[in-house]
């Protein structure tokens, strides 16, 4: 008792390392760490809302992790020593399709697709030249995989250990977050109760054997990407957070054990305020849920950490340049709104994968934002605006009211309703019922998108000069393959198999190591995934708009 | 008579808001749509447009695998001795449009096409009217 918010907040903050830089605006007028009034939330505070951390960005910068694939692993190793080399500090992997489906770049499904969504990888040889030369005790990595999640998992795994880096020390994210596939990606493999099976073998295994790693990341971007509104991004993400929550505490782990190392992923959309409103709401719910409704007594399994990335969708393919202000915008409220990490999309992607010149033009945005704004020198800059505040109630009840609903149609369990929604299509046909309500708007004319819908001039300039991915790429993807196929020991792969088989029919068993074996003997992604498959099935949506 | 058209994502491209919209667009329009779910070969598509008797075929494609698997859409129709227009949408740079269109693609519409104009280019390909596309 008597001690208030802000007591708390500055007993925390006291405690925190801080950058060597001074925290003043540009004509030098001192600034303090955060406003607010004694009893007024602070960040660093429970229930979080306006940051996880007291001393926020002045203790460490937003991660700046910029996406990348494409081609081969050779090609995306280039491409990430580029970005170490113009000041990215963490790695995110993009996976072409048909590794984020689990095929084999020489499947028949494959044609066409290799490497050009993002980068080809079929086997642990694969893993070895995308990360060559690079140190991964030292940057932290992000893959965003899903369906595959374990299998590519393992894989790194091998690859870090074969490089000598035990498997303690690897930092990172694996999206894991296969709900929101059969929601709104639709990059799904297995029906949804055994992918999850999956998701909790991850979960349960890197809680025991990789303590800085982050399991799942529960994605609301791609749920928006789909065309959801802010507060259905906003619910749906939480709600599948919930869903995993309830996942491993049924599989037996205590929540303050593996919550800590959950992580979030939101969209930056191009409504400023809203997106800002959204990320402090989703910190507050997330508090109150974890605490109140799963039991936790550790604060960091209540805090809710993100990454953001700028909009794709709201990139235009008229005026490619425009794209960059765009993203400054988007990038800007990511930042007020307290990202930890965030992603800059690049002005040429709304007609292809970046070139590297797009690429470095996006994270020198972020750059101007974090050393030339001052920006980041006050945590949370618009907490106790009326509106801000305001707004950010308005975004927890709509929320709210979404959770409620799911939490009925699984009957009181997150984890039901999540995946029962996904079965009867109600994700599906609510994200598709607002994306429509969005396309209307922008047709009648209540909405406007410069170069779309007005300001027309100089729509006839073309993009010159775009990536290419080649078919000699593929086929370049599709030679690595053979040879690593030549190269193995086949009965041992066909043991391995049938090892992975057999786990995969006990479903009180992890496969995590049982895929590691496998990875190691360069057991193929396709042939891991088949194996899984005979056993979990397939997953067929009906098809509906 | 009511236009029959056949809207389909082909090879391993998840991304279904754009189809959806679209489909929606061409009902509001008053054409009947068939849509024929995630994960398609150009050998289904084909299939289904006969077997439906479809006026047009719409492709959706925006993972970059147009130039591979539109044209085999296109030569899966001719295959099996069909003529139906095939309209291709999604992320397509204006430099690929050429080539679709070398291969029998009857027109393409790229990101940013107004639902007018996705109207009006079925209308055309169907030859029931309309624009088709102006690239």
């Amino acid at each position: 008792m008597g001690s208030t918010p802000r007591d708390e907040w500055l007993k925390r903050f006291t405690a925190s390392r801080l950058r060597d830089i001074p925290f003043r605006t540009m004509s030098g007028i001192p600034l303090e760490p955060v406003y607010g009034t004694e009893e007024s939330e602070y960040p660093g505070v429970w229930p979080f809302t306006r940051g996880p951390y007291a001393s926020m960005y002045r203790n460490k910068l937003w991660t700046m992790r910029m996406f990348a694939g494409f081609g081969t692993a050779e090609d995306t190793n280039a491409r990430f020593r580029d970005i170490i080399k113009a000041g990215g500090d963490g790695l995110s992997t993009a996976f072409d399709m048909p590794t984020l489906l689990g095929l084999d770049s020489d499947d028949p499904m494959s044609l066409g697709e290799v490497g050009r969504c993002g980068v080809a990888i079929d086997s642990i040889s694969d893993m070895c030249d995308l990360f060559a030369g690079i140190d991964l005790s030292s940057i932290s990595t992000s893959m965003t995989i899903n369906s595959p999640a374990a299998p590519i998992l393992a894989m790194f795994i091998a690859q870090a250990e074969d490089a000598g880096v035990p498997r303690k020390v690897l930092r990172g994210t694996l999206q894991n977050d296969i709900l929101k596939e059969y929601q709104a990606q639709k990059e799904f493999v297995f029906p949804p109760r055994q992918s999850m099976r999956l998701v909790r073998d991850v979960i349960a295994y890197t809680t025991a054997e990789m303590p800085y790693w982050h399991s799942v990341s529960i994605s609301g971007y791609h749920i928006r990407e789909a065309g959801s509104t802010a507060a259905e991004e906003l619910a749906f993400t939480l709600a599948n957070g919930f869903a995993y929550v309830e996942l491993a505490k049924e599989a037996g782990l205590e929540v303050d054990a593996f919550a800590p190392r959950l992580s979030f992923f939101f969209n930056a959309h191009i409504d400023f305020f809203e997106e800002i409103a959204k990320y402090r709401a989703a910190r507050r719910l997330w508090a109150q849920w974890l605490r109140d409704r799963y039991g936790s007594t550790d604060e960091r399994s209540q805090q809710l950490r993100f990454h953001a990335q700028t909009a794709g969708v709201s990139l235009t393919a008229q005026q490619v340049e425009v794209n960059v202000v765009r993203t400054a915008i988007e990038a800007l409220a990511a930042t007020l709104g307290g990202a930890q990490s965030l992603h800059t999309n690049s002005m040429d992607e709304a007609l292809a994968l970046p070139t590297e010149r797009a690429a470095r033009i996006a994270l020198r945005t972020q750059q101007v934002i974090a050393h030339e704004t001052n920006v980041a020198h006050v945590a949370d800059p618009l907490g106790g605006s009326w509106f801000i505040e305001e707004l950010t109630d308005e975004m927890q009840r709509r929320a709210e009211e979404l959770l409620d609903t799911i939490r009925d149609m699984g009957s009181g369990s997150m984890l039901d309703g999540c995946i029962g929604g996904i079965e009867d299509n109600w994700f599906q046909s609510r994200i598709a019922d607002s994306a429509f309500e969005l396309e209307r708007s922008l047709n009648n004319g209540e909405r406007i998108v410069v170069g779309v819908s007005d300001f027309l001039e100089g729509n006839d300039e073309q993009a010159d000069d775009l990536l290419r991915i080649t078919r000699e790429q593929e086929d370049r993807q599709r030679a690595r393959l053979q040879s690593v196929r030549d190269g193995r020991d086949t009965a041992q792969v066909e043991e391995l198999r049938r090892e992975l088989s057999e786990v995969a029919a006990d479903p009180s068993a992890n496969l995590m190591p049982s895929l590691i074996r496998a990875a190691r003997s360069r057991v193929t992604l396709g042939e891991m995934m088949s194996t899984l498959g005979a056993v979990f099935g397939r997953h067929v949506e009906t098809p509906s708009i | 008579m009511t236009l029959r058209v056949l809207v389909a994502k082909v090879g391993l491209d998840g991304h279904d808001r754009g189809i959806k919209v679209v489909a929606r667009t061409l009902r509001d329009a008053g054409m009947e749509v068939i849509y024929t779910g995630l994960f398609q070969t150009p050998e289904s598509v084909a299939t289904a447009a006969i077997d439906e008797d479809v006026d047009v075929i719409g492709l959706s494609m925006l993972s970059g695998a147009h130039l591979t698997l539109a044209p085999l859409v296109v030569k899966a129709m001719r295959d099996r001795g069909c003529v139906i227009p095939v309209v291709v949408g999604g992320i397509i740079p204006d430099r690929d449009v050429d080539e679709l269109r070398q291969a029998g693609v009857a027109a393409v519409l790229g990101p940013g096409a107004s639902a007018e104009m996705v109207v009006s280019c079925v209308l055309a390909v169907a030859g029931a009217g309309g624009e088709g596309d102006k690239a």
